[in-house]
């Protein structure tokens, strides 16, 4: 069981950058956990701190205006390696929607299986919700899954979301306990095509 | 008479074990490469929930990721890669799958390794937790990568669950240019494309620049798909890739290999089978290709001039575009050419294949290195290692002041010790020049093993096509 997800209403943190690659998101000499949990200590590492550990004036996680558990993002979040690290270490930090109006594939996947819920939203809708979050930190916007639905002020759009995926989220399943219930067709499968 | 299919629709419908309407499919997985980065979790997920591997004969593991490069027969020094190692070997041992551990002749770089070991084979679904799966697509197979929760889904069920992605189709027609390979078609596919414009496609490869191609340098263009941010990329198998296959240690044999090449002739696109979209690329329009940016699709002809501020098709990647010059310590409208470089890495699971390392020894045999700059030759594999020595490559390289090394991922990711320093500028033949990607502040050129060859000798970013005469 994953924690359930169903609405949020909460700030963001805006990062008006695109193609925010995995890299960024946990660089590759943090993935040597074991584990899943801790991997929020080390999100944006290269953009938050400086080669000495101290952290990076400007850096929007360094900036205490700024907080919520919605991360606000450029076009294509999310490319390059299927690194599921980075869908843990956004979660691990605190944040429970990332908000984009393109998401790399593997990404979206990663996130969807970790209880993080990826909504897509038009160009116009993201610079407004960046700009608005960015001159009023105190802005919050609304994130209702059973609906799907994200509000801006007055402004709410709708949101695509697989129903299958959706079902998961809403009520924490995960998908190795659909699969595990198909075991026996699985088998027949696998030994029909060796 | 049946509707004409792709030949991904072919493979992929074959593989659906079920199928129901408001839920991704339920996808087979034929075989399921693993690596000490990203199973652990899944593993341990495993033993939480007490069940063991599904078919432990459908997936295969080997070190790669942050194994040290040099003295790898001496236990690994960091205390956390060496836990992630002994982490693979214990899960290995513990569910019974195989492992070409460090030090095995088969060791090497997943991607390589399985071609390389019969392993991938037209017509199969291949999975691993690296996006960089797509290389096995040039065997016409589904390739793509998946993440932990994923991996952990194929060890327990031999499935994931997937929505079917969209078809592309890029046809590149016509010879190449001298000094023009594999890489070259790609990073230009992708400069054309941008880092995102395959998203939700998966593509097939097509054209007779595609079929004059060898197996290799298929594998070169079919990995790079994800750099486009397409779920993977294939080519039809043909008689070269028959060939590639026969007498590989783990492939079909005697009658069982011929029963099975009469298959896979049928893994050809119907004529008339639709596509999502179509692309046409004229070969003779690519040129020896280098990256400028912090994106692989920030890529140019070797002899073209950084874009301006104004050049770019999109207002809204102005910011984006700016930031990643000033990462790379570059000016828009900047030329490359004779641009000083520090470093030259040759690897990757994108080109460190037997032909790269042939491709660059015969450029600088009988050369030798620039004096300030270093060069580390990293072979994809242990066999790849073995092959080189025995052809004499070794000398070549040692000659020409370059370091040929044990085989592993190494600066492709700089997960051990090699690490591009910060502010340095590498030509490397890998696949990413993400921000930090070959080490904290590493600045990355990426390129083709002949124009990677080139910068080594003349210590700067230079056209192949003049060393060639
Ligand atoms: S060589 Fe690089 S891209 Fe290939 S599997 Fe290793 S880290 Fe990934």
């Amino acid at each position: 069981m994953k924690e359930k997800f169903t609405t949020l209403t909460s700030t963001a943190v805006p990062l008006p950058i695109e193609n925010i690659d995995t890299d960024q998101i946990i660089p590759a000499r943090f993935l040597k956990a074991t584990t899943r949990e801790g991997f929020g200590d080390n999100l944006f590492r290269d953009w938050r701190y400086e080669g000495n550990d101290a952290p990076r004036a400007g850096f929007v996680l360094n900036d205490a205006r700024y907080g919520g558990r919605i991360l606000l993002a450029g076009k294509n979040f999310g490319c390059g390696s299927s690194r599921e690290h980075a869908a843990w270490a956004i979660y691990d930090y605190g944040f429970r929607v990332v908000v984009s109006s393109f998401f790399a594939d593997i990404f979206k996947n990663n996130a969807l299986n970790n209880g993080l819920l990826p909504v897509v939203v038009s160009d116009g809708f993201l610079r407004a919700a960046l700009q608005a979050v960015t001159e009023n930190p105190a802005t919050e916007l609304v994130v209702n899954l059973e609906q799907q639905f994200i509000q801006l002020g007055a402004h709410r759009e709708v949101f695509d979301i697989n129903t299958y995926k959706k079902t998961c989220l809403l009520n924490g399943y995960d998908d190795i306990d659909y699969l595990l219930s198909l075991h026996d067709e699985i088998r027949k499968f696998d030994v029909a095509h060796p | 008479m049946h509707q004409p299919r792709t030949i991904f629709e072919k493979i992929w419908d074959e593989h659906v074990v079920k199928r129901a309407p408001g839920y991704p499919d339920v996808l087979f997985i034929d075989r399921h490469y693993i690596h000490e980065v990203t199973s652990p979790q899944a593993f341990d997920g495993l033993r939480r929930r007490g069940i063991g591997v599904f078919n432990t004969q459908r997936t295969t593991a080997t070190a790669d990721h942050n194994v040290p490069t040099k003295d790898q027969h001496l236990p690994i020094k960091e205390a956390l890669s060496r836990h992630q190692v002994e982490t693979l070997r214990a899960n290995c041992r513990e569910f019974g799958i195989a492992l070409y551990d460090l030090g095995h002749p088969f060791q090497g770089i997943v991607h390589i390794i399985g071609p390389e070991l019969g392993f991938t084979l037209p017509g199969m679904t291949v999975v691993c937790g690296d996006s960089h799966t797509s290389t096995h697509g040039a065997f016409g197979s589904i390739a793509f990568g998946i993440g932990t929760s994923e991996v952990e889904q194929v060890l327990a069920t031999q499935c994931v669950l997937q929505s079917r992605p969209k078809t592309m189709r890029i046809e590149i027609n016509g010879p190449l240019d001298k000094g023009v390979v594999s890489k070259d078609i790609i990073l230009y596919i992708i400069a054309q494309m941008s880092a995102s414009g395959a998203t939700g496609y998966f593509v097939e490869y097509a054209g007779d620049t595609i079929r004059s191609l060898s197996m290799e340098a298929r594998m070169t263009i079919c990995n790079m798909s994800i750099e486009m941010g397409a779920r993977g990329g294939l080519i039809a198998p043909d008689e070269k890739t028959f060939a590639y296959i026969r007498g590989r240690r783990f492939a079909p044999a005697g009658a069982a290999f011929e029963a099975a090449v009469a298959r896979w002739r049928h893994l050809v696109s119907d004529e008339g089978a639709v596509y999502d979209q179509v692309l046409q690329v004229d070969a003779r329009a690519i040129t020896p290709m280098i990256t400028y940016g912090t994106n692989p699709g920030m890529g140019m002809g070797i002899s073209d001039r950084i874009p301006t501020v104004e050049e770019l098709k999109e207002i809204s990647e102005q910011a984006s575009f700016t930031k990643s010059l000033e990462y790379m310590g570059l000016a828009p409208g900047q030329p490359l050419l004779g641009k000083p470089i520090d470093y030259v890495f040759i690897g990757s699971c994108t080109n460190a294949r037997i032909e790269d390392l042939r491709l660059v020894a015969s450029v600088v045999k009988g050369k030798r290195k620039a004096a300030h700059v270093e060069v580390w030759v990293i072979p994809g594999s242990k066999q790849v290692e073995a092959q080189a020595r025995e052809e004499g490559l070794d000398r070549i390289f040692e000659e020409a002041g370059f370091e040929l090394r044990g085989p592993g991922c190494s600066a492709c990711l700089g997960m051990n010790e090699d690490k591009v320093p910060a502010g340095k500028y590498c030509v490397s033949t890998s696949n990413r020049n993400f921000e930090g990607r070959q080490g904290p502040r590493s600045r990355t050129f990426l390129a083709s093993p002949l124009t990677a060859a080139s910068a080594a000798i003349t210590g700067t970013v230079s056209d192949i096509r003049d060393l060639l005469g």
